[in-house]
This record gives C-alpha cells, structure tokens and sequence, in this order.
C-alpha cells in the first residue's frame, strides 16, 4: 500500500495512512457491532447484574418482594443449605475421578492409535464415536444397559458367576442403589472421553514430538519405559496440562447425564453442585441464591484452574521457553 | 533399528516397522498384542451401541424378557416408523433441524465478521476487546444462564425460540477465536493487492477470503451443528409446550410421560439412536476438517 512505500515523500506519507485508517477502522467497527452487542447484551451486562442479583433474596415474577440482603446469600448457602457442601464435595469426587481416568485414558488411546497399526483410522473412527452420541441419548442408552433388572451389564455379570461358579452373580442395582449411581454417572462420562476430542489433541501433540529425540534415547539404550518417561511425557506435558485443565471445568459442570439418568437420586447420591443451581434457579425460581450458587461455582472453577497452573510450573515442560 | 530391538514373536505379517514414539509395552509387546487392545477397546466402546441397536429392534414384550435374548428374534424393523407415530416425535425433529440450523448460521456470519476484524484491521480498542473476548470463554455457563433467563423472562421472550436462535447472531468467543485464527494463515499480500486494485473491505472479505475460507467455515458448522443440535439445558428451561420441544428435550417424554403405561424402551432406543445417528453421518461427511478444527482449537488454544 502506498503508506508502506518508503520512496514517498512523508507528507503523502501521512496524509495516505490517515485516511486508510480512517477507513480500516470504520469497517473495523461496523463488522464487530454484532459481536459488540452481543458481549455487552449477553455477557458483560449479565455477569454485573448477576453480582448485583446476588446480594438480593428475588423470586420470580416477585420484584415487589425483592429485598436486599448483602452476604445473606452466601452465609445462607455455607450454613443453612443442607444440600450445598455434599453437593459441592460430591462434584468434587466426581471431578476427581474422572478426570485423572478419562486424561490417562485417553492419553493411552492416542498412543495406540499413534503406532499406526494397520486399519488405525478404523480404530481411530470407532474409538471417537461414543464422544459423537449426543449426551442426552447417551444417558439413556446407559441408563437402559444399566438397568439392575433388564440391562446388559448385570445380565453379563450374572452370566459370567453362572460359568465360573455355577450360580449368578448379583449386578449392583446401578442408578437405583445410593452406592452404585455416581460410579454409574462416571462410567458415561469415561465412555465418551476415552477416544474423544481429547485423545484427537493428544494424538496431535504426540505426533509433533521430533522423531529424533527418541533415536537418540534408542542410542543411549533407553528402555521403552524410559523412552515414554523421559521422552513422552516432558514432550506432551503441555497438551496433558491443556487437556486436564478443561476436563476439570467440563467434569465440574456436569449436568446432563445427571438429570436424565437420576435426576440427583436416589437420596441425592447424584446431587451434584449443577443439580442444585438447576433446582433452585429454574425449578424453585430463587433467582438471587441461583445467582449465588453460579458464582461460588465460577470462583471455584477460578481457583481451580489458577491451582493447577502454579502447580504446573513444576511439571509442564514447554520445549521453546527460555529459563 | 526400531525392529532389530523388536522381538519377532509375532513374526510374518505383524512384524512391521514399530515407531519408538509409542506405548512403553509398544517395544515388549508385539504388534498382534496391540491389535488384541485395539480390537478389545473398540468392542467395549461399542457395546451400549449394539446394545441399543438390539433392544430398538425388539418387540415391546421381549425388551424386557429374563434371560435376555442377545439378538432379537424377529427384527422389528418397524419400531423406527412408530416412533414416528409417538406424539410430536415429528414435530421435535423438525424443531431441533429448524434450531440447529438457524443458531448455527447466526454463529458462523456473526463470528466470522469479528473474526475477519480481529485479523485484518488496526483499530483502536483492538486488543483490550480481544483480550475481553478470550477472557469471557472462562466464564462458566450458569453465570450467564441465570441473568440471561431472567433477561428473557422481562422481554417476554420464554415458550418463544428467540432465546434459542437470537443471541448466537451476535457472534461467540471461540469461533471468533478460531476464525481470527484461520484468517491469519491466509498472506495479507492478497489483501493488499485487492486493496490497492480499489476493493472495498467487505468485498475483500467476499471476494479474497471467503473463497479460501470453506475449511473453517466446515469446522466451525460441524462443531457448532453439533453442539446446537445437542443442546439441552437452554430449550429444558426456555420452552414448557411438548409440541416446541427440540428432539433432545423431547426424548424424556418416553420416560416421563408415556401416556399409556406400556413400557416404550424399545421404542426410546430407536429413537435415540435416530438423534445420534445425524451426527454421526456429518462427522464423516466433514471429518478431516472436524479433526483439523479440534487440534487447532486445542493447540492454540
């Protein structure tokens, strides 16, 4: 363009860059006004009025009886909320859980997948479909294999003591037993991240891993065990960080296989901390201790995630960073 | 190299190169041994598939028959038409195609215009609002859902699809991320030279850009048909009338509210497995580009 044209004269210089801009910015604006709207509408106005929501005690279609209450909100939900820490803690288990199994697993998956085994983009294919079913058809599918009476799997079991023993074995009754519904819940959860999206990133990462390095750990005599452990591992530590940072978020949100497989039952074993946001915004329309509930989940959520990036400087090895 | 340190049990037709870069077992275990893995992972995954795929064929009584019949006896094939004749079915598959559709190309022009200004423009603001639009990505669903909602209620916009189609007109974080991110591979020269032969900005954006953008935009619907046509927590607190329902909503109508009290699992599976089956056939439409969207998301991310 003419402003880049050493050769012109500076003047013209000026006057030919003042105009493009004019114009660049102009346009620049007109095509980010969707996106401008959108973030002020939809976004940054409901996040302040949602603080704002959260110091009042609001049912809704109740305006008139709206009263302020400051903290009250939240004192309410750390001591009088029976639900609110089983609820919390419950999500934490789940989250802890399925996160380090549905990470490693996949990892292990897309190292499978990366021996380039013949007919590997038909293991790759069959690996990423559970990840495809939509969530809703999902829980159900798993709710009917679950089923203590008519499902697959307690079906299996019972078969499997008939033929080693000679008398079945009794499944565990699954999403009707307290004790077996969350174990039911993590098992769809693991079902659809074995060979999801994150064993596609990490397969990506590990194929961005230069062949050298191993040859030269081959060289040095290196073991298999040590070509993963000194190799492997440093070289895909970002992608495995990346990967469980959002399983983290995404595990400590789960809502849909919870509410369709036992809508938080039986006897709240399913509760999780969504249930009870879901259950008090949208079902009881408490709007200002939804509003709470939403926020102490983002500020755990924050915590989280800035815990796991200081404690990631002591493993997460990023090949190009100057130390 | 690889295959001197590789035992040759497994010998003839197993015994290829083996990359190093593998499993620890890759160099123990021979290459049949990873097959055996392979195979056994992918029939464990596909397991509830088949499971559901046999008791959507079955006959109402036999769905639920002690010992299990492992295959169906006379398969019903007709069960995929009577959940046709289930109340609304019809109307909740075409609600979610008419939803799926309308949010997702809302997403694609509203994204795809601030992508195309983040990449390609100097303006004043510019970072701080990138900045802003990366940050709101962290934002985890319920904080917005509950003001949003309540936003809604006031515009007397819930039982209405507005709340389902309008705000994804107004562009989303991460495909604004991933356009901006797709935009800049492409060389400015192109630009310039559209620029200086006196092409407007947004004929630059048609005429240049656009032409070479079909991977995104493939990667952006596919990622963004899916999530919408998956999408159950908005439309469950939106909308209340069965008949608006999208199919993902519709579905617990089997369970809850079966009208008669016959058992319809059988029918309840077919139908799930009809919702899958879109997703399915449009991953491997887009495939290439799907799995090139997700590492470019994920990498740069």
């Amino acid at each position: 363009m003419v402003a880049r044209t050493a050769a012109a004269p500076r003047t013209t210089l000026i006057g030919a860059r003042g105009t493009l801009r004019r114009d660049e910015v102009f346009w620049a604006y007109v095509f980010l006004t969707p996106w401008i709207i959108g973030l002020v509408v939809f976004i940054l106005g409901p996040i302040l009025f949602s603080l704002g929501m959260s110091t009042f005690s609001y049912t809704l279609g109740r305006e008139a009886e709206a009263t302020f209450v400051g903290l009250g909100n939240w004192v309410r939900a750390f001591t009088k909320d029976e639900l609110f820490w089983p609820s919390l803690g419950r999500t934490f288990l789940y989250t802890a859980v399925v996160v380090p199994f549905s990470v490693f697993g996949a990892l292990l998956t897309a190292m499978l997948v990366n021996e380039r085994l013949r007919g590997t983009t038909f293991y790759r294919t069959v690996f990423f479909m559970p990840h495809l079913t939509p969530i809703v058809a999902a829980s159900y599918i798993w709710l009917w294999l679950l089923g203590p009476q008519y499902g697959a799997v307690n079906e299996g079991i019972f078969q499997l003591g008939v033929w080693l023993t000679g008398t079945g074995f009794k499944g565990p009754g699954w999403f009707s037993a307290t004790e077996w519904a969350l174990p039911g819940l993590m098992l769809i959860a693991l079902w659809g991240a074995i060979g999801g999206n994150m064993m596609v990133i990490f397969l990506a990462g590990l194929q961005g891993i230069p062949q050298e390095l191993y040859e030269v750990a081959a060289i040095d005599g290196a073991n298999s065990w040590s070509r993963f452990r000194h190799v492997t591992l440093p070289m895909i530590s970002p992608t495995l960080f990346f990967n469980s940072v959002l399983a983290c978020v995404a595990a400590f949100q789960t809502f849909e296989s919870a509410f369709i497989a036992t809508k938080g039952g039986p006897a709240y074993a399913t509760w999780l901390y969504s249930l009870h946001i879901y259950r008090n915004t949208f079902e009881l329309f408490d709007m200002g201790y939804g509003a709470t509930l939403a926020w102490i989940l983002f500020i755990c959520l924050s915590v989280f995630t800035y815990i796991q990036f200081r404690v990631s400087r002591s493993w997460v090895f990023y090949s190009g960073e100057v130390r | 190299m690889v295959d001197q340190a590789m035992p040759a049990r497994a010998g003839g037709i197993f015994r290829r190169p083996l990359r190093v870069a593998g499993l620890p077992v890759g160099a123990v275990l021979p290459r049949f041994s990873l097959h055996l893995i392979a195979v056994l992972l992918g029939i464990i995954l596909m397991l509830p598939f088949y499971w559901a795929i046999i008791s959507s064929l079955k006959e109402m009584q036999e769905v639920r028959r002690i010992p299990i019949d492992w295959w169906p006896r006379v398969a019903q094939w007709q069960n995929y038409v009577d959940v046709w004749t289930v109340r609304y079915f019809g109307n909740w598959v075409f609600n979610s195609v008419f939803l799926t559709t309308i949010a997702t190309a809302g997403t694609l022009v509203s994204s795809s215009l601030a992508g195309y200004a983040f990449a390609r423009f100097r303006f004043p603001g510019r970072n701080l609002l990138f900045t802003l639009t990366l940050a709101t990505l962290m934002l985890p669903g319920y904080v917005l859902l509950i003001p949003n909602y309540l936003l809604f209620w006031k515009l007397g916009w819930l039982n209405t699809y507005l709340p389902l189609t309008v705000p994804f007109w107004f562009g989303s974080a991460f495909f604004i991320f991933l356009f901006r991110q797709f935009f800049m591979t492409i060389p400015i020269d192109l630009d310039e030279a559209a620029r200086i032969d006196g092409a407007s900005y947004p004929r630059i954006l048609w005429s240049i850009l656009l032409p070479l953008s079909a991977p995104v935009f493939a990667t952006a619907a596919i990622i963004e048909g899916i999530n919408q046509w998956n999408s159950f927590l908005r439309p469950l607190i939106i909308l209340n009338k069965p008949e608006t329902f999208p199919l993902s909503v519709g579905l617990r109508y089997f369970v809850v509210n079966p009208g008669d009290n016959l058992p319809k699992d059988h029918l309840l599976m077919a139908a799930s497995i009809m919702m899958t089956l879109p997703v399915i056939i449009l991953f491997f439409i887009g495939q290439r580009q799907f799995v090139r969207g997700v590492v470019m998301s994920g990498i740069k991310g």
